[in-house]
């Protein structure tokens, strides 16, 4: 190993754009591994790269043969794939043994990808939500549990074990070059759903932005939760149409409706359990990330929805 | 062009574009910020509403002037007429207000933004869920915020109830004070007529989820509205007892009855 020339650092989620992006960065000055859940991607000649399932005891020998340094826990299967109970066991308990085997082993620092998603799309949330706000997705779907329940460990051995320093990133709809959540999907398609009547207010963040405040948190020790999101703000069909998309109205009302209507046609990217997503703002307040960490997005919105445009018209 | 390039073109007076411009607001690259108001539809929506606000409601305002140019304000006053209309007159009045003119919020009932197309065109012309959270936010931005502390019990309250004010909430006073706001009163007379109302079908309204179902016109009435603003008040901060609390909402809903009273003295007929 050469421990001791490089510090070395776990990245999970290695066949997502994102956690490439990450490792990009963070290639030159730490040796890094690279895990994901889904499948094994080749990265480069230095990176080592596996498929593996964290529940079995095989991941544990990837602690013993690489003594890590640090974790970055981009792994978290969305919404939008998987079902409900093998994102369960991927999401909550892959993280219960990452976390689990990180105190074990030493770690120093940890970052969690989390999601604006946990604070609950209401009718009644405030704009510009800040970390203290309850997280309210789990009592609207039984979808979105895993998202929650993934915070609520991370919280636990942020507070039972300070020495692994978890910084949790509770961040915005991440957008881009190859990023496949539902949002990117639907600002990609040519044609896509609104509930008619709504145009919530919504926030993104470009995925090289998204990746320079992972690697910031990751070398600022600095640990807690964070929101990440730019200050800047547009509805949801604004979004849309500077991207290029023209919207197709669902009817909104009675709520049954449109729920439905997206189970029955099976609309992978608008999934029944995100409805309230598209109905109701989830604003989140991130000036305490920026002012901790000294964070400013590079990629303004209007360039963000030109990519998607440009796509397009390619 | 989209739709509303080309409405706000062809609506909106370079004279209103322009003092609209005036106001500084704090949006985002695409003109929304965190509550969801955008100026260009802010822009056509008042455009449309100069008729209503002078022609239709002729609204005669006095004192608009007490209201600062800078800094957090809460314009505090009497609720009536079923829907927003009162919140809705005030702040367009403050935003043609000709010397400094502001862009206020009024915060608004819960159920609206559960209302499909009107809940997101209030909230872009700057209307925000009444949540103290948002209030507090929006003092912190150096924000002007239109409360009602009545809620529903004034604008749901039958045409027999009319000028009646009903129980105050504290919540207004303790941002007031916790946000070193000033307190604006504004008594609103007019809007009581605008939509009268004989009965709340209860009933009814519990189906539908919302706070009550008038029986009235089917329409709403031109009635004549005078807005009266007080003078600005100021409330200390510090530890405060709740019994405190509630005698300053007392002074302020005296002050807000004493306005309305003025205003109907004033009022020489209904339309």
């Amino acid at each position: 190993m050469n421990k001791k020339q490089k510090p070395t650092i776990l990245i999970t989620g290695a066949a997502g754009a994102l956690a490439q992006q990450v490792i990009n960065r963070l290639r030159d000055t730490y040796r890094i591994v690279a895990v994901d859940f889904r499948k094994q991607v080749y990265l480069s000649d230095d990176i080592p790269s596996y498929q593996i399932n964290f529940n079995k005891r095989v991941f544990e020998d990837l602690f013993r043969k690489f003594d890590f340094d640090g974790v970055i826990h981009l792994g978290r299967i969305t919404s939008n794939e998987e079902t409900r109970m093998r994102r369960y066991n991927a999401n909550v308990l892959g993280t219960q043994k990452l976390l689990e085997l990180s105190h074990k082993y030493g770690i120093e620092k940890v970052i969690v990808l989390s999601t604006y998603h946990v604070y609950g799309a209401n009718a009644y949330n405030p704009a510009l939500i800040d970390e203290t706000a309850p997280l309210k997705a789990a009592e609207l779907t039984m979808d979105l549990i895993d998202s929650v329940e993934l915070e609520n460990l991370a919280n636990i051995y942020l507070w039972k074990y300070p020495d692994l320093n978890i910084t949790i990133l509770r961040a915005c709809n991440i957008v881009g070059p190859g990023v496949q959540n539902s949002i990117s999907s639907l600002l990609s398609s040519k044609h896509a759903p609104v509930l008619a009547g709504f145009s919530p207010v919504m926030q993104f963040i470009h995925i090289d932005d998204m990746a320079d405040a992972i690697v910031l948190s990751y070398e600022q020790d600095k640990s807690g939760i964070y929101n990440v999101a730019p200050d800047d703000w547009v509805s949801y069909q604004q979004a849309l149409a500077l991207s290029g998309c023209s919207k197709i109205p669902l009817p909104s009302i009675p709520p049954g409706l449109p729920r439905f209507l997206a189970k029955n046609l099976n609309l992978k990217i608008f999934p029944a359990f995100l409805l309230n997503y598209f109905k109701y703002s989830v604003v989140i307040d991130g000036r305490s990330f920026n002012k901790t960490f000294g964070f400013k997005v590079k990629r303004p919105l209007k360039e963000i929805f030109r990519y998607y445009r440009d796509m397009k018209n390619s | 062009m989209s739709l509303k390039s080309y409405l706000k073109d062809t609506f909106v007076s370079h004279e209103l574009d322009a003092q609209l411009d005036k106001i500084e607001k704090p949006v985002g690259s695409l003109g929304y910020d965190p509550w969801g108001f955008n100026a260009d539809t802010n822009k056509l929506v008042l455009s449309l509403f100069s008729g209503v606000y002078n022609k239709y409601f002729r609204v005669q305002t006095d004192g608009i002037d007490n209201i600062p140019a800078k800094g957090p304000v809460l314009i505090v006053g009497n609720h009536s007429g079923q829907l927003p209309i009162d919140g809705t007159l005030i702040a367009y009045a403050l935003a043609s207000r000709k010397n400094e003119p502001r862009m206020p919020r009024a915060m608004i009932e819960r159920f609206f933004p559960t209302v499909p197309f009107l809940g997101n065109l209030l909230n872009q012309i700057g209307a925000v869920l009444g949540d103290p959270v948002n209030c507090a936010k929006m003092l912190e931005n150096q924000e002007a915020v239109i409360v009602f502390p009545e809620g529903i019990r004034g604008s749901g309250k039958l045409y027999k109830d009319r000028y009646q004010l009903k129980r105050f909430g504290n919540g207004f006073m303790h941002l007031a004070m916790q946000y070193n706001a000033t307190v604006i009163p504004v008594g609103v007379v007019g809007c009581e007529e605008t939509i009268p109302a004989i009965a709340n079908i209860k009933p009814l309204a519990k189906i539908l989820g919302v706070p009550y179902v008038p029986v009235t016109l089917p329409f709403i009435l031109p009635a004549k509205v005078h807005l009266s603003f007080g003078k600005p008040m100021k409330f200390e901060g510090g530890d405060t007892t709740e019994e405190e609390v509630t005698r300053r909402v007392e002074q302020v809903k005296s002050v807000i009855s004493d306005l309305i009273d003025q205003g109907l003295s004033e009022r020489k007929r209904l339309f």
